[in-house]
């Protein structure tokens, strides 16, 4: 057919005409949708780089101290020895040259990875002045040791060493519990300060066993939404909109009403003596589960809602009818059609739970606090934003590569929202 | 309801000193709820008044994210920021305040120049102190029939006060009152505190009762949580206790013996358009006077000595900075916890875990 529109004289500027318009309107089409690939853009693509940027800056150092650092890279820490005494008068004069509000910064920088920089660097930087600039290098090594003795030791140095390049991966370690040896290795964060790579599990245990819960209490309900006449499915449908609509804060501050020790639910269970004292519900582990599933239920309810409708009903019939049971039809003919809908909603629950932060906050303890928490309290308490930023990157990883395996196992178009 | 007198004399020292400046609209970022209420009443209604600024207040929950942003991007529409001490500290070694001299601000009434009117500490580079609240224990008195708690010690006997206990879920003030709970001196907690044998040793003590703390995030939580019975004893601010004792009329008992200070700071974020107007309205919010009305509104404590004088007699008892209430008071080594704050951060989560 190509070839004999091809050989019309005709034909072929009516191709180019077709191709012109069609480019046309692809173009009007990119300028429809400009708008939203800018919002994309500006709003979530250009943050994550950002905060790429941020979870490995470490310009303050090399910018503020620029010849310390570059002899500290000729020192060998494994020596024992102190650094020559050069260094000593390279880093009193970057200090009595260099201005308050860019040494209290590199100060605090350094102190994210050594507690006690900061005031080290600040006190230092306080009591040396411009006459450093004629002393030798060695009355200024016993200035600086004079003012305090920790100078005298080689970690401070190799402190400074370990972050002296315009990048580190410095926050990466500390997110993953290691740390820089004073020679410049990673080694294991002690025990006592190794928090990390716990947080991280017990994000992920807690955000798996919300899904399952979600899809366990889910599935029923939605399939009955799906199953009944649509005059009475309507309203029940509104029972499951009305907490989706209802704000998160809303709904875990009634959590922690019926839960407390004096709450609705203890009270009444001591009423009907099923406890003889009042039981622990909630700043627990238990209160974050089931208040984060009732939070997530509706989003599971809905994308499994969404799929059983598209579900015709003969298949099962014909199921039962060829003389399957109701367990076996509804495994083998079922359950498969809707499997769609339950990874969806797997997903789309396990991916929003990963992230949770109020709920955890409010109705749990200690030992339940998730990554998010983390990285609010370094946002807004510490003011550690390579730290925040370094553990946003590897939850967003770690969420990248399970929606990889996801797609993998799924298949290329398994998550559909409806 | 601030004392006409008191505007009077606020007044006349202001006419002296505040002449033909330019009218600014600035903002002031607070705390809101019963403290903003007092700022609004003690000055910045009389404030916008007698300068013709006008003063927009945004409530904000602290922290300094917010400010670091504005500074960050060049975006300043905060011009005073009402801070905690730790997080001025914090907030001047990262420039995100203008420098700020003491010698701008009122003398006492006595002509005593503000530097040594001023509390220890409560005057840093960057921020003037204006309230002191007090960090302290309360108790549910409907709990405890016979015996009542008195001192940090019995918040951490459970032998003798049986109950849940609540704490701030952070190591700030915990590490102190743990470390006064097994015999250490107000006086000598942060020599004790930077060594690690006393982190240890106040991490020990927190073991005893730690299954049965209830962490507390916000400042509303504790009077919740005792009011419900949730807990039976509370780490709290003393202004919420105050108010669910004055307003709610809860049977909650203050313990103020190792109470713990932390100052309110006001601050003026750098690069803001309306210095001299920031200025002005810090100078106006720390008048002796000024702190001493906020009092009527909030049970926090003037940072200024000569304030005293004016605080009415029957709130005084009340005040973290009364002579009686600081007998075992310490001061929040702002300080220190800068230094301190994010390693013991980490092993107080670690803790918590275990």
């Amino acid at each position: 057919m190509d070839s004999s529109i091809a050989v019309n004289p005709l034909g072929i500027s009516l191709v180019k005409r077709l191709r012109k318009s069609e480019y046309r309107n692809r173009l009007k089409a990119l300028g429809l949708v400009a708008p939203l690939l800018a919002f994309i853009f500006v709003t979530f693509l250009f943050p994550i780089v950002q905060l790429l940027f941020t979870s490995v800056d470490n310009t303050v150092v090399p910018r503020t101290i620029p010849v310390t650092v570059g002899l500290l890279s000729q020192w060998d820490p494994h020596s024992q020895r102190l650094p020559d005494a050069e260094v000593y008068k390279a880093f009193a004069t970057e200090l009595a040259s260099g201005t308050n509000l860019e040494i209290s910064k590199m100060a605090a920088h350094l102190n994210y990875f050594e507690s006690g920089a900061r005031s080290l660097v600040v006190r230092t930087a306080r009591a040396v002045d411009k006459s450093v600039y004629q002393e030798s290098a060695e009355a200024v090594r016993d200035r600086l040791i004079d003012i305090d003795g920790k100078w005298g030791e080689p970690q401070p140095w190799a402190l400074i060493r370990n972050y002296s390049g315009e990048h580190t991966a410095g926050f990466y370690l500390t997110s993953l519990d290691l740390r820089y040896a004073a020679d410049g290795s990673i080694e294991a964060q002690t025990p006592e300060a190794s928090l990390y790579r716990n947080v991280f599990g017990r994000t992920f245990m807690i955000s798996a066993l919300v899904t399952a819960l979600c899809l366990l209490l889910g599935y029923p309900v939605a399939y009955l939404l799906a199953s009944i006449p649509a005059r009475i499915g309507n309203l029940l449908m509104i029972l499951v909109l009305l907490p989706f609509w209802t704000a998160i804060l809303v709904r875990t501050t009634a959590w922690v009403v019926l839960l407390q020790s004096e709450g609705v639910i203890n009270d009444a269970l001591l009423a009907l003596g099923i406890f003889d004292e009042p039981h622990q519900l909630i700043f627990n582990r238990f209160g974050v589960i089931v208040a984060m599933t009732h939070i997530l239920l509706p989003y599971a309810i809905l994308s499994l809602y969404s799929v059983m409708k598209g579900v015709s009903p003969v298949y099962v019939r014909a199921a039962r009818s060829l003389g399957a049971g109701p367990v076996k039809s509804f495994f083998a003919v079922y359950l498969p059609q809707t499997m769609p809908g339950v990874s969806a909603a797997g997903m789309l629950v396990f991916i929003l739970a990963l992230g949770y932060y109020i709920t955890p906050a409010m109705v749990g303890g200690g030992e339940d606090q998730m990554v998010s928490y983390f990285v609010a309290e370094h946002v807004n308490t510490t003011l550690n934003w390579g730290l925040a930023s370094a553990l946003g990157m590897l939850l967003l990883v770690s969420v990248v590569v399970l929606y990889g395996i996801y797609t993998r196992l799924v298949g290329g178009n398994g998550l559909k929202l409806g | 309801m601030v004392s006409v007198k008191g505007l009077l004399a606020v007044s006349a020292l202001f006419a002296a000193t505040a002449v033909a400046a330019e009218p600014a609209t600035l903002t002031l970022a607070s705390w809101g709820g019963a403290y903003g209420k007092s700022q609004q009443e003690a000055f910045i209604n009389e404030h916008m008044a007698r300068t013709g600024d006008k003063v927009l207040v945004e409530d904000y929950s602290g922290g300094l994210a917010q400010v670091r942003s504005q500074v960050k991007t060049g975006k300043v529409t905060w011009d005073v920021v009402d801070l905690e001490l730790q997080d001025a500290i914090r907030a001047c070694d990262e420039g995100l305040l203008e420098p700020f001299d003491p010698a701008w601000l009122a003398p006492a009434p006595d002509g005593t120049p503000a530097v040594q009117d001023y509390e220890k500490g409560a005057l840093t580079k960057c921020a003037v102190g204006s309230l002191s609240i007090g960090y302290i224990i309360a108790y549910n008195d409907s709990k405890f029939a016979g015996d009542k708690p008195s001192s940090v010690a019995d918040f951490f006997d459970l032998k003798k006060f049986p109950g849940k206990r609540g704490m701030k879920k952070s190591p700030r003030a915990t590490l102190e009152w743990a470390l006064m709970a097994d015999g250490v001196a107000p006086a000598d907690v942060y020599e004790v505190l930077s060594t690690p044998a006393g982190i240890d040793r106040a991490l020990r003590k927190l073991d005893q009762i730690k299954d049965s703390i209830v962490w507390w995030e916000a400042g509303a939580q504790p009077p919740q949580l005792l009011a419900s019975g949730e807990v039976a004893m509370s780490t709290a601010y003393n202004g919420r206790i105050y108010d669910a004792v004055t307003v709610d009329k809860q049977p909650f008992k203050l313990i103020w013996d190792g109470q713990i200070q932390f100052p309110e700071m006001f601050g003026i974020v750098a690069g803001t358009r309306n210095l001299e107007a920031a200025k002005r309205l810090v100078v106006a919010g720390t008048m002796p006077k000024v702190l001493a009305a906020q009092t009527k509104y909030v049970s926090y404590g003037p940072l200024r000595k000569s304030a005293l004088q004016f605080v009415d007699p029957e709130v005084r008892p009340y005040l973290p900075t009364t002579p009686e209430n600081t007998r075992s008071a310490v001061r929040l080594d702002a300080e220190w916890w800068a230094d301190h704050l994010d390693e013991l951060n980490q092993k107080f989560a670690v803790w918590l875990a275990k």
